[in-house]
């Protein structure tokens, strides 16, 4: 049974006045209980016990140090090759950079580390470990042991990576075509079978999270009471239980083929090396969507929170997220275009690609429809979820120029395209992910970040990631192709505002990096629901005690309902 | 405690379904490359044993009457009867491995190996690579699934001694049920592989 929350007109006219009233005194209105002494952080101590806990939250902690440590790796290996390309002769300070050799491996290694080390674990791993249990209620998944075993299979993937990249490395880009990938020297084996390990790590969550969204929901949460995180990751872990196997198999022949020549890709052998590319893609494009959905499942928490105003077309947010992850399926193609498919396949995938984008712009429009006329204040969360709207629309619409074939055709393989997906995985997943980590900064920790500081971090966020990638827009059109170290002596000025705005989105990102470390170092003194949000993660403590909630909550409202609560009357 | 073997259902459906995909994609393939030498893998299939295809047929659909006999012997309460369906399982899943064995060792002596060990004389088409392929498939697709088997093996042994140790009753057959779910699929998987490798003429 669920209540309907107001008593009369003269409140609902008088809600936004209270409102605001009882969410700048942060907390007071929710959290009237004192701040328990025991919470998941220090209910259990030492190494052991962080080493062997099926605690949701302690896990998505470990992620996320985990997943951060690789972001700083593969930004290393991304500031690495931006340097290389600072001038055509490679130089700083009279010395050559790096070699020929060298620099391939780097761009394959930060594509290794950010796709299958960070991304993919990015947002579901450390923030909907942590956060969606507590959204729908639950103590915790369905299966916290197997949430254990993906934490460590993500573990001993990534050290399988790093393995390889002190034996030889590779060398192939990250999306190892064939036939280079099953003849060259580097160490292709032990870095897709790291790729293969992390991979079970995410079908091992993906099959958590369905469950646990399927069974764990709190009385009164129906699948349309569910904040639209929920359903956003929820749509995630469908597509890394389908898709990842797919990639498993592809790498599990690239390795057969590279050791005992199968003959399935080699064409010397009556293989096809084309094949590959369809086998890889048909995971690896619906990969794309794991690591989108998740941001875009942030973003509807962060814009109703900070427009203190319903979410419009909750409906449309929610079957958008699922036709994503349905319609993701279907155009692996369009990253073939040029590979030699047929012209009916090209202009199948072409349209189908122009039809996945429709559930993006559904949301992008939902979006802006519930800022509109809503009561907005920009703490950095919401700074964070503004640049993710420009800077998620220019990449989301440079796909759509990418999908049309006679445009492809100039486009595919230069700079166009690494500007494009820069803007759709940084711009948007990378954003989306640092504005929810402001966002539940103070659930996790129990501790507020300085918003000065946030708010430069992002600012300088901005501008860096614009000069950095924006400019490489046109330096595709021009015809700057992808992944080369060379380069002609017209691409140098881009290529310098590039490097150097790598700089500037380097500082952003370590200011944002010292902000948050700097919060550790107050008390613990952050209200249980800084934001005012409606969500149920707010009525547990910050942080929450192991168990999430003293009692088991009852869903009584609407999601986003902004209206004051009912006065309790004694 | 319903509602845990509900969602442990869910679980393993969905275990079930990566298990799917990841066969699949082997599927596509072998279907992609029969299209591209078709009289080789129709030549090819016939050095396969379409006899010894057969009796694993029947094995392994024994055994998954046997498996469920067992589920329903832990949903009723009987410890002896489950423990008996349990092994005789394994004993099935062994039998399959045997003649298994026989087939590769046979393979291997006519020189039918994947890729560039294949060094069989005799084909119409000497010098094609489609019978090399045939046989990658042939030994990856059956390999891969050979290791389910001993994967199934393992799971079927643990579950047989703890239903020996009186771990499963009515009230909680869980285990039971799930490995019987991962050994149906396993099953299914033969009866896709079966017609596709000893019977396509």
């Amino acid at each position: 049974m669920r209540g309907r929350g107001i008593e009369s007109i003269e409140q609902d006219q008088n809600a936004t006045v209270r409102d605001m009233e009882h969410t700048l005194t942060s907390g007071q209105r929710i959290a009237d209980h004192p701040r328990p002494l025991k919470n998941y952080l220090n209910n259990d101590k030492g190494i052991w016990s962080w080493m062997s806990t099926v605690d949701h939250k302690r896990i998505g902690v470990m992620y996320l140090v985990g997943v951060m440590s690789a972001f700083l790796m593969g930004g290393t290996f991304a500031l690495l090759v931006r340097l290389s390309l600072l001038n055509p002769k490679h130089m700083i300070f009279g010395k050559v950079i790096m070699d020929a050799e060298t620099y391939n491996r780097m761009f394959t290694l930060h594509g290794v580390v950010m796709v299958f080390v960070f991304i993919i674990p990015s947002v579901p791993a450390a923030l909907g470990n942590f956060i969606m249990p507590l959204m729908i209620g639950a103590k915790d998944v369905a299966f916290p042991r197997l949430n254990l075993a993906s934490f460590y299979l993500w573990v001993t993937g990534t050290v399988m990576a790093l393995t390889c990249m002190v034996t030889g490395a590779v060398d192939t880009g990250w999306t190892f075509y064939t036939p280079y990938s099953t003849t060259t020297t580097t160490n292709v084996s032990l870095m897709t079978m790291a790729a293969f390990v992390l991979g079970f790590s995410s079908i091992f969550t993906g099959i958590n999270f369905v469950a646990t969204v399927h069974k764990l929901r709190c009385p009164g949460m129906g699948f349309f009471d569910m904040p639209l995180f929920v359903w956003g990751i929820y749509a995630t872990a469908i597509i890394q239980v389908l898709a990842t196997p797919v990639l498993g198999i592809t790498l599990v022949l690239l390795v057969l083929e590279r050791t005992f020549q199968i003959g399935i890709f080699d064409s010397r052998i009556g293989g096809d090396p084309v094949l590959f590319q369809h086998f890889f893609w048909f995971y690896s494009h619906p990969a794309v969507y794991i690591m989108i959905l998740p941001g875009m499942a942030i973003i509807s928490e962060l814009i109703p929170t900070f427009s203190r105003k319903t979410m419009f077309g909750y409906r449309a947010i929610a079957y958008s997220s699922i036709a994503l992850a349905l319609l993701g399926f279907l155009v692996w193609g369009h990253h073939m275009f040029v590979a030699g498919q047929s012209e009916l396949a090209t202009v199948i995938f072409s349209a189908l690609t122009y039809l996945v984008a429709i559930p993006s712009g559904i949301k992008v429009f939902n979006w802006l429809a519930t800022m509109y006329k809503g009561n907005i204040t920009m703490e950095t969360p919401m700074c964070y979820a503004v640049a993710f709207l420009l800077l998620f629309t220019i990449g989301g619409l440079t796909g759509i120029f990418l999908g049309s074939l006679s445009t492809d055709v100039h486009l595919t393989d230069t700079y166009f395209v690494v500007a494009h997906f820069h803007f759709v995985m940084m711009g948007g997943t990378v954003t989306a992910f640092i504005g929810g980590l402001f966002y539940w900064w103070p659930k996790i920790t129990g501790r507020m970040y300085s918003e000065f500081w946030g708010r430069i971090g992002c600012a300088l966020y901005f501008v860096g990631f614009n000069l950095t990638f924006l400019s490489q827009f046109f330096m595709g059109g021009q015809g700057m192709p992808r992944r080369y170290y060379n380069y002609l002596d017209m691409y140098a000025p881009i290529h310098r505002i590039s490097t150097m705005g790598s700089w500037v989105l380097a500082a952003g990102l370590f200011t944002t990096l010292f902000t948050l470390l700097a919060s550790l170092r107050k008390p613990m003194d952050a209200p249980d629901n800084p934001w005012g949000g409606t969500t149920l993660e707010w009525k547990a403590a910050s942080p929450p005690i192991t168990h999430n909630f003293e009692t088991q909550p009852v869903l009584e409202r609407e999601p986003y309902d902004y209206r004051p609560e009912p006065v309790a009357h004694s | 405690m319903e509602q845990q073997f509900d969602t442990v259902k869910i679980g393993m459906w969905l275990f079930l379904a990566t298990e799917v995909l990841l066969f699949g994609g082997l599927f596509v393939g072998f279907g992609l490359m029969q299209q591209r030498y078709p009289r080789e893998f129709v030549e090819a299939h016939e050095y396969l044993q379409r006899s010894l295809g057969a009796l694993n047929t029947t094995v392994l659909l024994f055994s998954s009457w046997t498996m469920v006999m067992g589920v329903l012997a832990a949903k009723t309460n009987n410890k002896k009867r489950l423990v008996f369906f349990l092994i005789l399982t394994i004993i099935c899943a062994f039998i399959f491995l045997g003649v298994k064995y026989f087939e590769y060792s046979h393979k291997y002596e006519e020189g039918l190996l994947p890729g560039h060990f294949y060094s069989h004389k005799g084909d119409s088409i000497p010098g094609s690579h489609g019978y090399a392929t045939f046989f990658s498939f042939y030994f990856m697709m059956t390999g891969l699934h050979g290791i389910h088997i001993l994967v199934g093996i393992g799971l079927l042994a643990w579950i047989a001694i703890r239903a020996n140790r009186g771990e499963f009753s009515e009230a909680y057959y869980t285990p039971v049920d799930l490995v019987g779910l991962y050994w149906h699929l396993v099953d299914l998987i033969w009866i896709y592989l079966f017609p596709l490798y000893y019977l396509i003429s």
